[in-house]
């Protein structure tokens, strides 16, 4: 493999929201997902985690500019024709979403949309893919999958049904998995269970993860390394342990003070005084000024992102004096 | 128990009490006419004595419970009365007249669905131009009365064209070309009215389904956009479509009504209008009788193929 | 500036943040609605008037439309049938709103065995479709106008009760009324003041589409000959009168007809462009 599996470079999303205006989604975001690891995305709802997915995938609604590249194994992705890009998806790069439920088509089986995810890319017969689906039932640890094969996915519970998401996600192998919240609509009792299971089968493939998550528990978890989302930016990266044990943005340092003392599984949001700023018209400043407990003057423009020893990177005025890597 | 099975045996069983309302109710109609049936039958110069006679001769002085219960028993052996004034057995007559209403109906359900779930579908994804004119053809179908639509179409076709006959009818068994022209305008003007309806329901439905987030799910899975539309959104916007199509072949058997008069075919309709003027009553008792049951049948036939095709509802979930 | 001035300048307002197509459908009816009002005088002629010398002439300035069999002009027997037939479907929709409200206001709060008894028979009305229904009913009372606006009103009934009664199930359910019982409200405050107060905007939206389709069902009653009878005009009529000489003078047959069209367009597009302001959340169907 000449690089990492999925390397965003400065990328920007901008949505449309009619009147000719725009919400800046995701702004200067560079991020690298090497094979084999798990990279946590964290941040708030509406940070722009989600969006930077679909801008991944391809899927940004009609009228959206990206800027900035998106590289699978070295290929940008912009501007790829959508005929390509349908080849990618679910092949090469596999999607695993935060609803269940709602991601089924509850008219079919559940074995047969495995064997869709299989037959988009794969040109084996019906009964072939049939035997594969199953297969990837049991792997993922469906009880019983011969018969639920047939099942519609109003019989299977939450978890099981993500379960078979997740095999769906694996099934033709993909380089890259983003998983967009795969926990949250879960009962807190399985969603270990679901992450270890992500992580076991993508390490089996040797697969790159981005996981993306509103709960520092989840990524603690299973990430090896963690890029920490705000308004659209990334403000702060590094392996998992570096971040916990030392964050150096004043919004991680946040996150984490508003988690209770010890492992918190099913936390929710922490609650950070202040409001997220309107995406459709950002601020010039840092982003999180309106609400840093270390603000000054400095922070009206933007800071700068700086390398931090051991291969992490924070966007913060409070560490610019060391090494800039850029705006 | 399988659980189709038990969904189908369900749904059979709730059938019966409707069928059963429905008999009474058609029952009651001629009952319910003021004025003495037998006098009206029998004309000014009849006697008490005749009277009397005739009335004892029909149970027409039983209570009206054992009236029911008789007539409930003759129409399940598959005798439908007798005409108050020929006395000729209704039965045949309505054997007659039923296969061209059934031709008349399910030939215009048939070329409405065909024509209504492509123009919905092409108005929910198509072109802005497949937009417009779907939407002012539907506009035009649901405002337009269908019998001045057949009227129109008449004017057009066999008046000023003079392509196809205004008017008449011969079957089927004796001469398919001629029994298809005959028919053509009739199903034409039923059919554009319903048409418009499912289109609307079918553009409505799949624009819904089209929004939800299992539909971008099959994207990211790149599932080819075909299969996404046809495969997943058709069937899932099947339900509302297959309910609204069941309704509309409610009205659709009452614009047939009409449209049969219209163009003078000889089916139950007709029959129903022609003896409402002549005050025949048992043979508007029989032919409502046919109707209703017609509509009832279908009514569970569109119910059986809803849960068919959506699971949940075989299982007795809500969808 | 008076009160009345202020009230109609509100009202202009409220009108104006109606979508396109309702404003549209509200000034068709407008229109109509006017027209029918002064059918005789906006009439150019008598509508009964007989000219033997202007048999199925066709439409001149003088007689838009043209004349007849009889030779009376079409304009104004379309003005006068139309004024008829849009008397016999408002006062039917009328009615039927007049008695939905109640039924569906006791079902809808009551609950339970009062429901059922006014919503089982109510239902069982829906079984069958609706020109199904007025005929048969038409069949056992004779014909005529009056019989035709009741059955429409009866089979209109049942669709307008349950609108009122989804609106009651959701009011009688809502915290605010709970409390209020449980401080001591009567019911028929309750249902006075909170359960048929909701229900008017559903009402009025599924009115107007009812509206439209009674236009229909009363054109198709009176031209198969069940509804409104000769002298009495009524677009119907006018409609199977025309197909006679329809090859002949079309007019005759084709101005009815559009007259029909435009009321139900009007009816259906009021109908549907209220929906989103009165009817968020679609009680009406």
């Amino acid at each position: 493999m000449s690089g990492p599996a999925l390397r965003l470079d400065r990328l920007a999303v901008r949505i449309p929201i009619g009147a000719g205006r725009f919400v800046h989604a995701v702004d200067q975001v560079s991020l690298t997902v090497p094979a084999g690891q798990v990279v946590g995305l964290v941040g708030e709802s509406g940070c722009g985690k989600s969006t930077l997915a679909a801008a991944v995938l391809g899927l940004l609604p009609p009228g959206s500019e990206i800027t900035g590249r998106v590289l699978l194994r070295d290929r940008d992705l912009r501007g790829l024709p959508e005929a390509e890009y349908r080849r990618l998806r679910g092949n090469d790069i596999a999607l695993i979403t935060q609803d269940p439920a709602a991601s089924l088509d509850p008219t079919f089986p559940v074995g047969h949309q495995v064997a869709e995810a299989i037959r988009n890319h794969q040109p084996i017969g019906r009964r072939a893919a049939r035997q594969r689906a199953v297969e990837l039932l049991r792997t993922v640890g469906i009880p019983a999958a011969e018969q639920r094969y047939a099942d519609p996915p109003h019989r299977f519970s939450g978890g099981m049904k993500q379960r078979a998401l997740i095999a769906a996600a694996l099934a033709n192998e993909p380089a890259v998995l983003l998983a967009d919240e795969p926990t949250t609509a879960l009962d807190v009792t399985i969603q270990a269970q679901i992450l270890f299971l992500i992580r076991d089968l993508a390490a089996r493939i040797g697969a790159a993860v981005l996981l993306i998550t509103h709960n520092l528990g989840v990524v603690a978890q299973i990430c090896d390394r963690v890029a920490v989302m705000y308004a659209g930016q990334v403000v702060e990266q590094g392996t998992a342990r570096a971040v916990f044990a030392e964050p150096r943005h004043p919004y991680t340092r946040a996150l984490l003070d508003a988690q209770p003392v010890g492992h918190d599984r099913h936390g929710d949001l922490p609650v950070i005084p202040g409001r997220v700023p309107d995406l459709s018209a950002p601020p010039t400043g840092c982003r999180f000024a309106a609400r840093c407990g270390s603000v000054h003057e400095r922070c009206a423009t933007a800071p700068p992102t700086v390398a931090l020893p051991g291969g992490g990177e924070v966007a913060c005025w409070l560490h610019a004096d060391r090494s800039t890597v850029g705006p | 128990m399988n659980p189709r099975l038990r969904f189908v045996l369900r749904r059979l069983g709730l059938t019966i009490p409707v069928l059963l309302v429905m008999s009474v109710f058609v029952f009651l109609i001629i009952r319910l006419v003021p004025g003495d049936p037998v006098r009206t039958m029998l004309g000014f110069r009849a006697t008490e004595a005749n009277v009397a006679q005739v009335r004892q001769q029909l149970h027409l002085d039983d209570p009206l419970w054992m009236q029911y219960w008789d007539w409930l028993v003759a129409l399940l052996h598959g005798d439908l009365g007798r005409d108050y004034v020929s006395r000729a057995p209704l039965t045949d007559l309505l054997a007659q007249r039923i296969p061209v209403t059934l031709e008349l109906t399910l030939l215009s359900m048939g070329l409405a669905v065909g024509a209504g779930i492509p123009l919905g579908i092409r108005a929910a994804v198509g072109g802005r131009w497949a937009k417009r004119l779907t939407e002012g053809f539907v506009v035009f179908g649901v405002s337009v009365p269908d019998f001045w639509l057949g009227i129109m179409l008449v004017l057009i076709f066999a008046g000023t064209l003079a392509w196809l006959p205004p008017s008449g009818y011969v079957p089927f068994t004796e001469d398919p070309g001629g029994n298809l022209r005959y028919m053509a305008l009739p199903v034409l003007t039923l059919a554009v009215g319903e048409a418009a309806y499912i289109a609307r329901t079918t553009r409505g439905a799949m624009l819904e389904v089209l929004g939800r987030p299992f539909v971008t799910y099959l994207r990211a899975k790149g599932t080819p956009e075909r299969s996404v539309l046809y495969r997943h959104t058709l069937r899932n916007a099947a339900t509302p479509i297959a309910t609204v199509a069941g309704i509309q072949f409610g009205v659709l058997l009452g614009g047939a009504i009409v449209v049969e008069t219209l163009f003078a075919l000889p089916g139950v309709g007709r029959l129903i209008v022609t003896a409402i003027n002549q005050r025949n009553y048992p043979v508007v008792q029989a032919g409502l009788l046919v109707v209703a049951l017609l509509f009832i049948v279908v009514s569970l036939v569109t119910d059986l193929v809803v849960g068919f095709i959506d699971p949940r509802v075989a299982d007795g979930e809500r969808p | 500036m008076t009160a009345a001035a202020a009230a109609v300048r509100r009202a202009w307002s409220a009108v104006q943040t109606l979508p396109r197509s309702a404003r549209i459908g509200a000034s068709i009816l407008l229109v109509l609605v006017v027209v029918a009002l002064f059918a005789p005088l906006l009439s150019p002629h008598d509508p009964n008037a007989v000219d033997a010398g202007r048999v199925l002439a066709a439409p001149d300035l003088a007689h838009p439309f043209g004349s007849d069999t009889l030779g009376r002009d079409v304009l104004s027997r379309v003005l006068s049938a139309f004024r008829a037939s849009l008397a016999i479907v408002l006062g039917a929709v009328l009615v039927a709103s007049i008695v939905a409200v109640p039924l569906g206001a006791v079902a809808g709060y009551f609950r339970g065995w009062v429901d059922q008894v006014v919503s089982r028979p109510l239902d069982m009305l829906l079984v069958l479709p609706a020109l199904l229904l007025a005929i048969s009913l038409i069949a056992i009372v004779g014909p005529g106008s009056l019989v035709a606006g009741l059955a429409i009103a009866l089979i209109y009934l049942p669709i307008l009760a349950r609108v009122q009664r989804a609106a009651a199930l959701l009011v009688s359910g809502l915290g605010y009324v709970e409390g209020g019982r449980a401080r001591g409200w009567s019911a028929l405050a309750v249902l006075r003041r909170h359960v048929v107060p909701n229900a008017l905007g559903p009402l009025l939206v599924q009115a107007a589409i009812l509206a439209g389709f009674a236009v229909q069902i009363e054109a198709a009653l009176s031209f198969l000959g069940l509804g409104t009878q000769p002298p009495t005009p009524s677009l119907g009529l006018m409609l199977a009168d025309g197909r006679d000489v329809l090859t002949q003078a079309p007019w005759v047959e084709v101005f009815p007809g559009v007259a029909i069209a435009v009321m139900v367009f009007g009816f259906n597009l009021l109908g549907d462009g209220l929906r989103r302001h009165l009817d968020p959340r679609g009680l009406a169907s």
